[in-house]
């Protein structure tokens, strides 16, 4: 009778799970006044991807939305990808109405001519002041505008407040320079004896995009083209003198919230959505700040995320209508809200916002606004050969900081790696480097 | 007289078993051997090879690879032989010592090695363990980049916790298989339990050693998730970079040539092992 009742428990309770699962995947959202609004269609993105994120998106954002039906889909950016690009081959009306994916993915994509122009629905938004670097990026050097900007992230950087008394004088913590963070970092190791500086060096973490969006284009204005300059070799002096007063335990940190949370780091650059949870929970134990400037400017890497139609969208009305939604001021604090991507359209920032959120959207602001701000894109063009590039940036900071190896050898060593890479994807300039008729070469 | 069923009936038998192994196993296998050898472009060619020698983690991955297995697979075997045999001693409450040592079965590698995680690091359980103690004034760095050993020995601690239940589950299968009247014998002319455990369980249990043995190489030679989550970028092992060539440099070519590499030793490795403990003929027979 137990042994009966306990299986009879364990089916409903494998049903009930089977029954929440299926629910989950990919409701529908809008379509409910049943009046004719075209065709259902997909909303593909790469971005979105964390289970709790793609809840928030599916009630919450797309809650509003009153056009046609909608099932947003997202996945890992290889997948997301391919499935657009066989849409595009296959021609004709496909499943894809809308697409929201990185500036660099659009990029892998655009040769093939696979996105409708959409230089009317910017037209229309106009009186929303999307800034026009974003609206310039989004046409790939073409005339055709190939995405709107749909929302954005950044990288800054977070000290705790227990840090703050160590500032070295004269330093502005809203104005640092790579110069200052290290006197900084140093000063907390002679006074405390303490490595208090954090870098997202696990396997996954961020490293790669602090080298090739923050320090190269700091202290030697480019990236590719620089990166066995002289000023290059400056650059990893000082990484390798910073890494001295940076904790040892730095090759465990995947995301700097963890370590700045248990009060082993205090300090530390990373992305924003790898901060907003000690952020979150500590708001008044940190301060976030514009991440510092080198010689060259205040470099800041910008992830823009741009909506598409393809060619092949089965209702492109539809995916007007939802870009409409998605621009509007509310659906653009809601995102910011429930997934911590920030406006990039003109809004008046909600006096309720999350503290933690609040830190962000000002150290966002205040960096963006810096008087010696530059911004660079994620890298342009490197399609499947992304991955190598990263790699060979992060090889970089391991053997030279880690391992102790001679700094010029290593970069003329790397360097030869990432020209091979250039050159075999025939990948051109991308931001820092400027444009380049051929792949883009190092000097 | 055999009728033909009868004589078909083994092939018949073991024919879901060979559709098995072809598709997972033998297909995979020659997939992997395939992508290794092919160019980027087109073609076959060693440059897949030649990159993977010249990479930085390469050597670093080999030694690291054998170095753990060197550590933790004698470790493992003579921790779950104790296991096994204490709880082959059927004393009281014996039953509930299975039940402890298999937890770690249950538990994802990554889980563990995350788990272990937050044991070792500077603010983990350890430290503010000892902390309170009053052993030590400042948190230890056990995971600090420069300190090999200490990180060696939380891969070795979190590995052993982990998949120590793995060969204790097959040496008590072994021991439970060792016929009763041979105890009855050796107690009969008087041996103690030393002399029982070492000349008639040990002996009888090697086949049982022998497939733990094999088993757990091949597992150590796939190492990796509790090697990432607690050394991170630190300790590459062969199997992390196989996976890390796939699924974070995207070049499925020079991971199929890691993967080669480990498909490699694990055959030398097994070579070894049938050699070495190989059944004789007698005992096959028996």
């Amino acid at each position: 009778m137990r042994g009966m009742s306990a299986r009879a428990f364990a089916l409903a309770a494998a049903g009930a799970i089977l029954v929440t699962a299926c629910s989950t995947t990919g409701t529908p959202s809008g379509g409910g006044t049943g009046a004719d609004q075209g065709k259902p269609f997909v909303f593909a993105s790469t971005q979105f991807s964390p289970v709790t994120e793609q809840e928030n998106m599916r009630k919450k954002i797309l809650a509003a939305y009153q056009g046609a039906s909608v099932d947003f889909v997202t996945d890992q950016s290889a997948v997301i990808l391919n499935r657009i690009s066989a849409e595009a081959k296959a021609g004709g009306e496909q499943q894809i109405g809308l697409v929201g994916i990185e500036n660099g993915e659009f990029a892998q994509l655009v040769a093939a001519g696979a996105f409708e122009d959409v230089t009317k629905v910017a037209d229309k938004h106009k009186d929303q002041k999307i800034p026009q670097d974003m609206l310039t990026l989004g046409k790939f050097g073409g005339s055709a505008q190939v995405y709107i900007p749909w929302m954005q992230a950044t990288y800054f950087m977070v000290a705790s407040k227990q840090a703050l008394q160590y500032l070295p004088t004269g330093a502005d913590v809203n104005a640092l320079t790579y110069q200052q963070t290290i006197a900084w970092a140093k000063n907390i190791f002679d006074k405390t004896g303490q490595k208090k500086f954090g870098f997202p060096l696990a396997t996954d973490g961020l490293i790669h995009r602090l080298i090739q969006g923050y320090f190269y284009p700091s202290y030697t204005g480019g990236l590719i083209t620089t990166y066995r300059s002289a000023d290059a070799a400056t650059m990893w002096n000082d990484l390798k003198e910073l890494w001295k007063y940076s904790n040892p335990q730095s090759t465990t940190y995947s995301k700097l919230q963890e370590p700045l949370q248990s009060g082993e780091i205090w300090l530390g650059i990373d992305h924003v959505a790898r901060l907003i949870d000690v952020l979150k929970a500590k708001p008044d134990d940190f301060v976030a700040v514009p991440a510092p400037a080198g010689a060259k400017g205040r470099y800041y890497m910008s992830v823009v995320i741009g909506l598409g139609i393809p060619k092949a969208s089965p209702n492109k009305a539809g995916a007007e209508a939802l870009i409409d939604h998605l621009l509007k001021p509310e659906t653009q604090i809601l995102t910011l809200r429930e997934n911590s991507f920030f406006p990039v359209v003109d809004v008046k920032m909600p006096s309720d916002l999350n503290k933690g959120l609040q830190l962000e959207a000002d150290a966002v602001a205040k960096q963006a606004n810096s008087k010696d701000a530059k911004v660079v894109p994620l890298p342009v063009g490197l399609g499947s050969k992304g991955g190598e590039f990263n790699k060979a940036i992060t090889d970089t900071f391991v053997r030279i900081a880690l391992k102790n190896e001679a700094v010029q050898t290593v970069l003329d060593e790397q360097a030869a790696i990432i020209q091979k890479i250039m050159t075999d994807g025939n990948i051109k300039c991308w931001g820092p480097d400027g444009t380049s008729t051929g792949a883009c070469q190092v000097k | 007289m055999r009728t033909r069923t009868e004589r078909f009936l083994p092939f018949a038998l073991l024919l879901p078993t060979i559709a098995f192994l072809t598709l997972l196993i033998v297909i995979p296998m020659v997939q992997a051997l395939l992508l290794s050898v092919m160019a980027e472009s087109d073609g076959l060619s060693l440059d897949n090879f030649q990159r993977m020698f010249a990479d930085v983690n390469f050597s670093d991955a080999w030694r690291n690879t054998l170095l753990l297995l060197i550590l933790i697979v004698p470790l493992q075997i003579v921790l779950a032989l104790v296991m096994a045999l204490l709880i082959n001693s059927r004393f009281r409450g014996h039953g509930i010592f299975l039940y402890i040592y298999a937890i770690p079965l249950a538990i994802s590698d990554l889980a563990a090695g995350i788990l272990w995680l937050a044991v070792f690091t500077e603010r983990g359980y350890l430290n503010s363990t000892l902390q309170n103690a009053g052993v030590i004034d400042q948190p230890v760095l056990w995971l600090s980049f420069d300190n090999f050993a200490g990180i060696l020995s939380a891969i070795v601690i979190a590995e052993s916790w982990r998949a120590t239940a793995l060969v204790l589950v097959i040496l008590i299968a072994g021991l439970q298989l060792i016929p009763r009247d041979f105890f009855e014998a050796a107690d009969l002319f008087g041996a103690n339990r030393l002399r029982r455990t070492v000349h008639v369980v040990l002996p009888l249990l090697r086949p049982s050693l022998q497939s733990a043995l094999i088993i757990r190489t091949i597992f150590a030679f796939q190492t990796f998730a509790v090697v990432f989550a607690l050394a991170g970028r630190n300790m590459p092992v062969l199997a992390g970079e196989a996976y890390t060539w796939y699924a974070t440099n995207r070049n499925e070519h020079v991971a199929a040539a890691y993967a080669v590499v480990v498909l490699g030793l694990t055959v030398v490795a097994i070579i070894v092992y049938l050699r070495v403990l190989g059944l004789r003929e007698a005992e096959v027979q028996r």
